[in-house]
């Protein structure tokens, strides 16, 4: 999964670093918040636990043998961002020191294993092992799936970034420029190996692990040097944002709201039914479209789907408003409190749920 | 006896190989190991991104002949590079390639009766461009690992201003990424002496897996000691790196040419 350079677009390479950067940043000021001047031994070392576990041979089921990422045990250990670090420091040495791993490609080779490799074995093994001992059954499976899923994630996600390039960038007889597999081939190609092979390696490695530890060293299960699973409630008072200033800014962004009213016609591909029936607004479809004939009549699968569900608010402006600005905000204060509320709950019941790697 | 301890034990060796062949390289005199390494680190960066932009097989063509002129010039084998570099990708991402001959629509080159197989002109282009970038791109970058010694390289990623903590990480990393390989190492080796017979499938993943588990703890009881070593050293979160690289004539002379070659190919390959 280690993609080469050569196999991806510039601005493909572009866009991934940028993404990875963000992460890194993200991740880096987690990681620093938490555990202080500790971040660059732990980081560290774990790194090149990482690197060396890559380089382990895992024996599969059927005689063959498959490498691991190692990224899903450190998710479990160390939480995502400290895993995502360490995950792409790992990576930047292979890359830098090693060859192996494009230098133009490192920023996607962070984002698919390390990033996305990350956040989605985290996710897997909170979901499974949640609420479980940490020295049960069920927190092996968790690490057996995450693994698996996570691998298979970042394969997919591999595969997508391979599969977009020759439809995006090729010359002008056709010949693609960079990876040239469309999405149809680029997915099963990527995604066999990964759910026959190196996702089974992930699992067993990570299952064993945890099976391992759960016996010899329990204190790394649970979190002891996991900066992730420390309760944003633990930081003291005065490092916690401010909530105030989002308020003002939300009430800021809803006041602004009416300026919708200054674009004219529909945004592109969001016609109505009737739009597409009426000559005049056919006519600005086809100059937005590049002059292609828009078709007579709305499809008759759109004019079936557009009766199943009526908005309270069309159109942003309930029928009783005559006025369009005030029914834009009035559109804006309802979904703003509308989200407010679900946040409200769902933080309520994460709190009351969220209990993983308390029960030792 | 177990494959997969030996197959595991090849690669930590063979890391080990490449480690010792990279500092025996960096040491050789040679053309850019006369470049300060910031000037090196750059410039190839600049051919390689040079290499991914460029559209054209015959300009990509004359940037793997200068990769590979520069490489001779610093001294590396041409066996070496072809054994350890060429052959591998052409068989790797020649593999992945081949389909696109017959995959990729368009005008048929060549047809198999047989099998109602076409060659397309497209895919052929695309298989070529392909496989000449991959090989370009890791030739550049295999000659700059090899003639340049890590700790050069990583005071060269200070001097494009990454973060101070990212730099010592990667430093750290670097250094306890060889000392747990031999630890690992030590753990195959000591497992393999004491094993009679062969081991069955779940017995091996069960190997590998402890192995793995005895490494981390290690690992974590090792990173405590090292923080409690920089602590009783001074350490208090502050990181200041030094740097004593300075640039000469030839230097600036090298990034010009670097600059030049890669803007030529790029405007010509467009």
């Amino acid at each position: 999964m280690h993609i080469p350079d050569g196999y991806l677009s510039p601005s493909t390479c572009a866009t991934l670093y940028a993404l990875a950067a963000a992460g890194w940043y993200s991740a880096l000021g987690q990681i620093k918040r938490r555990l202080a001047t500790r971040t660059i031994p732990l980081i560290s070392v774990f790194a090149a636990f990482s690197f060396v576990v890559m380089m382990f041979n895992v024996p599969l089921p059927g005689g063959t043998t498959g490498h691991a990422v190692g990224v899903a045990v450190a998710a479990i250990v160390l939480g995502p961002w400290g895993s995502m670090l360490s995950i792409s420091i790992a990576l930047a040495i292979q890359a830098l020191f090693f060859g192996d791993g494009g230098i133009t490609t490192l920023g996607a080779n962070c984002f698919n294993m390390a990033i996305v490799g990350s956040f989605v074995a985290y996710g897997v093994y909170c979901v499974i092992g949640r609420g479980t001992d940490l020295r049960s059954r069920r927190r092996v499976l968790a690490a057996a799936a995450a693994g698996y899923v996570a691998i298979n994630a970042s394969a997919f996600v591999t595969a997508l970034e391979f599969g977009i390039q020759p439809a995006l960038f090729h010359d002008p007889s056709g010949s693609p420029l960079y990876a040239p597999y469309p999405l149809r081939v680029a997915i099963p190609a990527m995604m066999i190996g990964h759910l026959a092979v190196a996702g089974l390696a992930e699992g067993v490695i990570s299952a064993g692990m945890v099976s391992y530890l759960q016996r010899a060293d329990l204190m790394l299960l649970r979190g002891v040097e996991n900066p992730a699973r420390e309760s944003e409630t633990a930081l003291p008072p005065a490092n916690r944002q401010s909530p105030r200033r989002l308020w003002w800014v939300v009430a800021s962004l809803m006041l602004l709201t009416p300026l919708g009213i200054l674009a004219a016609g529909s945004a592109w591909g969001e016609w109505s039914s009737n739009e597409l029936a009426s000559r005049q607004t056919r006519a600005h479809i086809e100059s937005a479209s590049g002059n292609q004939a828009a078709p007579a009549s709305a499809p008759a699968g759109l004019q079936r789907l557009s009766n199943v569900w009526t908005a309270p608010f069309p159109r942003y402006a309930p029928k009783f408003i005559k006025n369009p600005a005030f029914g834009y905000l009035l559109s804006a204060m309802f979904a703003v409190g509308f989200l407010g509320l679900a946040s409200l709950l769902t933080g309520f019941a994460g709190r009351r749920r969220w209990t993983i790697g308390e029960r030792s | 006896m177990s494959s997969f301890i030996e197959s595991t034990i090849r690669g930590f060796a063979r890391a080990f190989s490449n480690s010792l062949l990279a500092e025996a390289a960096a040491s050789r005199p040679g053309l850019l190991q006369q470049l300060d390494p910031r000037v090196r680190l750059a410039g190839i960066m600049v051919l390689v991104i040079s290499t991914v932009v460029c559209r054209q097989i015959a300009v990509i063509a004359v940037l793997f002949l200068l990769a590979a002129g520069m490489a001779t010039a610093s001294g590396l084998p041409v066996m070496l590079l072809a054994k350890r570099v060429w052959a591998v990708i052409l068989g790797f991402t020649g593999l992945i390639a081949l389909p696109a001959l017959f995959l990729t629509p368009g005008d048929p080159l060549l047809t198999i009766p047989a099998r109602h197989l076409a060659i397309s002109s497209q895919g052929l282009r695309a298989a070529a461009l392909l496989v000449l970038r991959v090989e370009t791109a890791a030739t550049l970058t295999t000659t700059l690992v090899l003639c340049t010694p890590w700790t050069h390289l990583l005071k060269a990623l200070r001097s494009l201003h990454l973060p101070a903590e990212l730099v010592v990480m990667l430093a750290m990393t670097h250094r306890y990424v060889f000392l747990l390989i031999g630890t690992a190492n030590q753990m195959f080796e000591s497992r393999q002496s004491r094993s009679v017979g062969v081991l069955s499938g779940a017995e091996q993943r069960k190997m590998a897996a402890r192995t793995a588990g005895v490494l981390l703890s290690k690992s974590v009881e090792m990173s405590h000691e090292v923080y409690l070593a920089m602590l009783s050293r001074g350490f208090r979160g502050d990181i200041h790196l030094w740097t004593d690289f300075r640039m000469r004539v030839r230097d600036y002379l090298g990034l010009t040419a670097f600059i030049f070659a890669g803007l030529v190919a790029v405007w010509i390959g467009r």
